[in-house]
C-alpha cells in the first residue's frame, strides 16, 4: 500500500509505494492506478504508474493538492479491484539481421545463443508499466543468468519493434527511438497502433507476456 | 461554395498544429502536448471567437509564410510576434492580438518571434484536420494528431473550413512580460544532492542550450553535484519537472516529454510560470527561485484571474 503521499510539484500527487521493484508492489501500484481510475476523481487529468510510484496530476483550476489527496487516501483503505491483467502472445524473430546484441550477449553472459534464447522464451512475463515512448511496455523478470547492462553507447537508433534486455527487464520498442538495451529479436506485431483511436496500445500494466520464436519467412508473411 | 485554403509557401522551424492537449494517456506512454504556451493560445482563439479548445497553428521561432486562397477569412497572430501580410499592392507590418483580413491570394509571412519562442496564428474558422485520442495535437515523436503527426511542409495545402462572421473587433492591449526568475517547488530527490548543490541551483543562473525543443529545455551551468545516485528506478514525470542527469546538468521537461525518467528530480516549476519558461529563447538566462505549495497555488490563481481578465476585454 502507499508508504507516503507529497506532492510533485503544484498538480501532481506523488504516491510512494516503497523502493524495491517486485510484482508484489507492482500489483499495489497497478490496483490503485485501476481504483483511482475507476473512480473518476474530478480534476484528475493523467495517472502514471511505475515500478513502484504512482502519479496523479490534475487541473489546478478544479481542484488542488489537499483535496486530491485527501480523496486518494481514503480510496488507499478500500481494496475492492481485483488487478487482473490479459495473457498476450509475442511473436519474435531472432535472426541475426534483427538480434543486433546477440554476439555481444554471448559474451556478456557466457552463454550460447541457444541457451540465451531457451532461457527467454521459457518464462512469461509481467508487465511493469508502460510508457517513456507511446506504448512501450517494460517486463519482467528476466531468469537471472540473462541480467545485461547496458549498451556502453546507445544506439541514436533502434529499429522499430526490437526486442531488448537489460538487467532484470525486456521491452519492446514501439517506434524507432534512441535506446540502450541489449537487442535479442524484433517482433511483427504492431504493439503500438497510432492509427488506432480507442485503444492504441497492445500490452497494459499488470498484463502478461509469453513470446514465441518465429522464423525469418514466418516474419515476412506477417507483414504481407 | 468557394473553398478555402492556405497554401504552405515556407513551413518555417516547427510548425504544427495544437489545441489544449491530450488527457489520460501518460499511463501507455502518451504525454499531453497542446500549445506551450496556454495563455496566448485561448487569446488567439477568444479573439476569433472560437471554442476554447479549437485547433491553432503553432509556430516556434521562424514561423510558416503562407497564402490564402478563396473568399476571405480573419487571422490574428498572439505572442510577440514579427509578421507581414503582403497583398496585391502593398506589403503590411503586422500587429498581434488583432484581427485582420485576408483576401484570395494575400500572404501571410510570419518571419519571426522577437526574444521568444512560441507564437499562434488563429483563423475565425476551423482547420480540415484529424484528431487522435480527442485532440488535434501533433507529437512528432509518436507521430499521432493532425497532419499525420508532422511539421508543416512546403508545398501542403491546409483546408479552412466553418468560416464564422463573428470575431472580436478588439484590439487586445496585451504586453508579454519577460521574466528570468523560474519559481520552483523542491522535488521528491531533491537530498540527493549536495548541500552545496543544492545552494547553486538557486542562486546561480543557467543557460538555456541550443538543444531545446518541445519536449526539453536543456541547461547549462554550474554542475548539481549527486551524493546519493544518478539514476532512480523509472518513474512518471509531468511537464516543469526540473531532472539532474548524470553529468550535472538539469533538464526541464516540456508538453512533449516522455511520460517516465530515471533522473533525479530536483525540483518542478510552479503551473503559473510554465507558459514564460516556455518562452525563454536558446541564449538566455534562467534563475531558479523556491517556493513553496501554497504560494504556488495563490499565484496560479491570481494568474488565471489574469487570463479570464484578458479574454473578457477581446470581447
Amino acid at each position: 500500500m502507499i508508504k507516503n503521499i507529497s506532492n510533485l510539484g503544484d498538480a501532481a500527487l506523488y504516491c510512494d509505494f516503497g523502493n524495491d521493484v517486485n510484482k508484489e508492489i507492482n500489483s499495489n501500484v497497478i490496483q490503485f492506478f485501476k481504483n483511482i481510475q475507476k473512480s473518476k476523481i474530478p480534476g484528475v487529468i493523467n495517472i502514471t504508474p511505475s515500478y513502484n510510484k504512482l502519479i496523479v496530476s490534475f487541473d489546478l483550476n478544479i481542484t488542488n493538492f489537499d483535496k486530491i489527496k485527501t480523496e486518494v487516501e481514503q480510496l488507499n483503505f478500500k481494496n475492492e479491484i481485483e488487478n487482473v491483467g490479459k495473457l498476450i502472445k509475442i511473436p519474435v524473430c531472432c535472426d541475426n539481421d534483427f538480434a543486433l546484441d546477440i554476439k555481444r550477449l554471448e559474451k556478456l553472459l557466457k552463454l550460447e545463443k541457444e541457451e540465451i534464447y531457451k532461457k527467454f522464451f521459457s518464462k512469461k512475463y509481467y508487465c511493469y508499466m508502460t510508457g517513456f515512448i507511446a506504448g512501450m511496455p517494460f517486463l519482467g523478470d528476466l531468469d537471472d543468468s540473462l541480467y545485461a547492462r547496458r549498451l556502453d553507447t546507445p544506439r541514436v537508433k533502434v529499429p522499430k519493434n526490437s526486442i531488448g534486455l537489460t538487467e532484470q527487464f525486456c521491452n519492446i520498442y514501439t517506434f524507432e527511438s534512441p535506446g540502450g538495451w541489449n537487442i535479442i529479436g524484433k517482433t511483427p506485431l504492431d504493439i503500438f497502433d497510432n492509427k488506432n483511436n480507442s485503444s492504441p496500445n497492445l500490452i497494459n500494466p499488470g498484463d502478461t507476456i509469453s513470446f514465441f520464436q518465429i522464423s525469418k519467412s514466418e516474419f515476412e508473411k506477417k507483414y504481407d | 461554395m468557394t473553398e478555402n485554403y492556405f497554401e504552405v509557401l515556407r513551413p518555417g522551424i516547427n510548425t504544427t498544429f495544437q489545441d489544449n492537449g491530450r488527457k489520460n494517456f501518460y499511463h501507455i506512454g502518451i504525454p499531453f502536448s497542446g500549445a506551450m504556451d496556454n495563455r496566448n493560445f485561448v487569446i488567439a482563439n477568444a479573439l476569433s471567437n472560437n471554442k476554447k479548445n479549437n485547433p491553432v497553428i503553432e509556430f516556434a521561432l521562424q514561423g510558416p509564410k503562407l497564402r490564402f486562397k478563396g473568399d476571405k477569412v480573419y487571422f490574428n497572430v498572439t505572442g510577440d510576434v514579427n509578421f507581414q501580410i503582403l497583398r496585391k499592392n502593398k506589403i503590411e507590418e503586422g500587429v498581434c492580438y488583432q484581427n485582420i483580413v485576408l483576401e484570395n491570394n494575400d500572404c501571410l509571412d510570419i518571419i519571426s518571434t522577437n526574444r521568444s519562442v512560441f507564437g499562434y496564428l488563429s483563423v475565425n474558422a476551423s482547420f480540415k484536420i484529424d484528431f487522435y485520442l480527442d485532440s488535434c495535437s501533433v507529437n512528432t515523436k509518436a507521430e499521432i494528431g493532425a497532419n499525420n503527426g508532422k511539421i508543416l511542409e512546403k508545398n501542403q495545402i491546409i483546408e479552412i473550413e466553418n468560416i464564422t462572421k463573428k470575431y472580436s473587433l478588439n484590439k487586445l492591449d496585451y504586453i508579454n512580460s519577460k521574466i528570468e526568475n523560474i519559481r520552483v517547488i523542491k522535488g521528491p530527490h531533491f537530498d540527493y544532492f549536495s548541500k552545496t548543490a543544492k545552494e547553486l541551483f538557486f542562486k546561480e543562473k543557467f543557460s538555456v542550450t541550443k538543444l531545446t525543443d518541445r519536449m526539453g529545455i536543456r541547461l547549462d551551468g554550474p554542475k548539481i553535484e549527486n551524493i546519493k545516485n544518478t539514476n532512480i528506478k523509472s518513474e512518471g514525470l509531468v511537464k516543469g519537472t526540473i531532472q539532474i542527469t548524470a553529468d550535472g546538468n538539469p533538464i526541464v521537461m516540456l508538453s512533449d516529454h516522455g511520460t517516465i525518467g530515471g533522473y533525479p528530480k530536483i525540483g518542478v516549476v510552479i503551473s503559473a510560470d510554465y507558459d514564460k519558461l516556455v518562452q525563454i529563447p536558446p541564449g538566455s538566462k534562467i534563475k531558479f527561485k523556491e517556493i513553496n505549495l501554497k504560494d504556488a497555488e495563490t499565484i496560479y490563481k491570481l494568474y488565471e484571474m489574469e487570463t479570464q481578465n484578458l479574454i473578457s476585454k477581446t470581447k
